[in-house]
């Protein structure tokens, strides 16, 4: 199997940044799953041939990594941090009023494959705590009620590209810090939004 | 006062990550100056004489590590930037808002070190960070700062930004090796230290992103300038993350060497709605915790290593009279219990021990004997208790799990009982 040619073209610009192949394993596994929307066997199979390595060897570097969705998972992944600061100031809360909104419990992916919600340890926004993340943008400052209403939001909305800045502005409050300017991309996909990896929606 | 990092990012928030406005306040002309006139072996001359100690949670001297790196070449320099120990989040401000003085802080230390390529790692759960590293370098390498011939200086440097995929373990040096060379994010067995036997077995030096974003400041300025700032043995200034029941959580960049609780209730505007301090964590998640009495402890590495903790991360979580202490330390011990790598017994069987002993006083079916059931668990992954802890595990996380455990036994021994003979919290 190969991935067409736009995405053959990024994974061999993705080997090319490394002294040995091997390190484009991790780039390539968010590829992969960019590409199925989850992390399947013929991805990995195919990270595998453009890395030498086994299948075996590319499973146990998937296996490793709480990043790697090798089961499906939901359009929006919703990830409540619940690690000490934002434990202290009602993340447990959130993550309840995020459960109950979406009808998913933490750890589960919605029947209708729309919402995954999942406990998160620490996502670095503990100045900005309780915080959360939908497929990795990060939002600050948010209380039960904006959870839910961030849910229900997008679950009307079904934004293509989820961004930060928009989330934060309807439904943040306190940062961590300034974040600066406005950004134009967003998440296409439950992959961090990055340049190199082609997951970064328009702009960035 | 004293601002070395954070200086543009609070005079020009709009856009203090560009390289227009990183040029405009003085960027890059210590490296031009340093690549047009400079010897490597003089820019680590001043990084040793600054006595800048790595930020990352060791607190390792900058120089003398870089003193250690082999002879034999290629040689790589990775700068670590997963910052995922809870309550740590000063990196992602630095990566965010000035990634451009840590990328010219990676083209000194790359020429200084005689490396030619450079990785920058940082967690797959950065994305915002990433993107901003990322086209920062892609601005350098299009104004010539990085590449081949850097600025007509025949030196040559490739810098590659890569994302973890959420694994604290991989912030541990030599996990992040592996993980950087495509295997599971476990740590290696030390000697041989990554400046000998590092990334592909070649040399390489692995440093945290606020440590090297202070070299353009050091080269510039001169490594005894440095050294001038601050107590002796916490030089230079250092960025700290507040975080927890304080009025004004945050990131600030401070000289070390205030107490406690000038910091607490200077800086952090004290507790919130008037409340009491009950607790804090001084340093990460991997600290044991401080209680009032150190509120006259002075800031520095090596008092708050006299009082049996560490300034570790720079992570400060700080805990009201309205905290459950059995809850905040089961939560911290949760946390290494889920980002054991599983290498070693002690650390992956004690800390899920740790939880579970934990979990069952919380919900006020403890006995008895728990208390020293956690301890006797903790000191089979940390022999002795002892600071700084004993190992009987590769890597220090194992007894990271042990600092709650410590901490709630030292200081709040009868709340642990009041759960266990209440049948459960007796905050409610
Ligand atoms: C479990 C564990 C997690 C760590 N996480 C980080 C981290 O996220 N960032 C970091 O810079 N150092 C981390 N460290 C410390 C690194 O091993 C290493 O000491 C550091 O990156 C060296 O850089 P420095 O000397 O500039 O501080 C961690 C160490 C351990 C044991
Ligand atoms: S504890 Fe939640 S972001 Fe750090």
């Amino acid at each position: 199997m190969t991935w067409d040619r736009r995405t053959e073209d990024r994974a061999a610009a993705i080997v090319g940044r490394y002294p040995e192949k091997r390190s484009a394993v991790m780039p390539l596994l968010y590829l992969a799953m960019a590409e199925d929307g989850y992390l399947s066997e013929d991805g990995m199979r195919r990270v595998a041939q453009l890395t030498g390595l086994s299948n075996a060897q590319v499973q146990g570097v998937a296996s490793f990594y709480t990043m790697y969705k090798r089961d499906g998972v939901g359009e929006y992944l919703v990830s409540v941090c619940t690690s000490i600061s934002c434990m202290l100031l009602g993340g447990d809360d959130v993550l309840d009023a995020v459960a109950a909104e979406t009808g998913v419990a933490d750890g589960e992916t919605g029947e209708d494959g729309l919402f995954s919600v999942e406990h998160g340890e620490c996502i670095g926004a503990c100045g900005g705590a309780p915080a959360l993340q939908v497929n990795y943008e990060l939002i600050e400052g948010v209380t039960p009620d904006h959870g839910r209403a961030l849910c229900r939001w997008l679950a009307e909305n079904r934004p293509a590209v989820v961004r930060g800045d928009d989330l934060q502005e309807r439904f943040g409050g306190r940062r961590s810090f300034d974040w600066g300017p406005v950004e134009a991309g967003g998440a296409t996909g439950a992959v961090p939004a990055f340049g190199p990896l082609g997951t970064a929606g328009e702009g960035s | 006062m004293t601002q070395i990092l954070t200086t543009r990012m609070e005079a020009h928030p709009s856009d203090s990550h560009t390289l227009g406005r990183y040029e405009d306040t003085g960027g890059y002309a210590v490296l031009r100056t340093a690549l047009a006139g400079m010897q490597p072996d003089a820019i680590v001359a001043e990084v040793k004489a600054s006595n800048l100690r790595g930020r990352g949670g060791a607190n390792f001297p900058c120089g003398v590590k870089w003193g250690f790196l082999a002879p034999s070449r290629p040689r790589y320099l990775v700068i670590n930037g997963d910052e995922s120990e809870p309550g740590t989040f000063k990196d992602r401000q630095l990566l965010e808002r000035d990634p451009h003085q840590l990328i010219e802080g990676i083209i000194l230390s790359a020429y200084a070190l005689g490396v030619h390529h450079a990785f920058i790692y940082i967690r797959g759960e950065y994305p915002r960070p990433a993107r901003r590293v990322q086209r920062a370098v892609e601005e350098a390498y299009g104004a010539g700062y990085l590449g081949r011939d850097i600025l007509g200086s025949g030196f040559d440097l490739e810098v590659t930004v890569h994302l973890g995929a959420g694994a604290y373990i991989c912030g541990e040096e030599t996990a992040l090796l592996n993980s950087l060379e495509g295997r599971r994010g476990e740590p290696r067995i030390k000697p041989p230290f990554p400046a000998v036997e590092g990334l592909y077995a070649k040399p390489t030096i692995v440093n945290n992103v606020e440590t090297i974003s202070n070299i353009p400041w050091i080269v510039g300025n001169g490594g005894a300038a440095y050294d001038a700032i601050g107590p002796e043995g916490s030089r230079g200034t250092r960025m700290f993350s507040l975080s927890g029941h304080v009025n004004q959580p945050g990131n600030y960049e401070v000289v070390m060497g205030m107490t406690w609780r000038d910091f607490i209730y200077g800086y952090g505007g004290g507790i919130r709605h008037g409340n009491a301090l009950k607790a804090w964590i001084p340093g990460g998640a991997s600290a044991p915790w401080f209680v009032e009495e150190h509120l006259d402890t002075p800031l520095t590495i090596d008092d708050v290593a006299k009082n049996r903790s560490m300034l570790g991360s720079g992570a400060v979580v700080v805990m009201d009279e309205t905290t459950c202490m059995v809850k905040a330390a089961l939560r911290v011990v949760r946390f290494f219990a889920h980002e054991s790598c599983g290498q070693c017994t002690p650390c992956r069987e004690g800390a899920t021990w740790l939880q579970q002993v934990l979990t069952r006083i919380e919900a006020g079916a403890g006995r008895d004997i728990d208390l020293d059931l956690l301890l006797d668990i903790s000191d089979n992954i940390s022999p002795g208790l002892a600071w700084p802890p004993a190992m009987t595990t590769i890597c220090p996380l194992g007894p990271s799990a042990v600092s709650p455990i410590t901490s709630i036994a030292t200081y709040f021994k009868d709340e642990v009982a009041a759960h266990v003979h209440g049948g459960g919290c007796p905050l409610g």
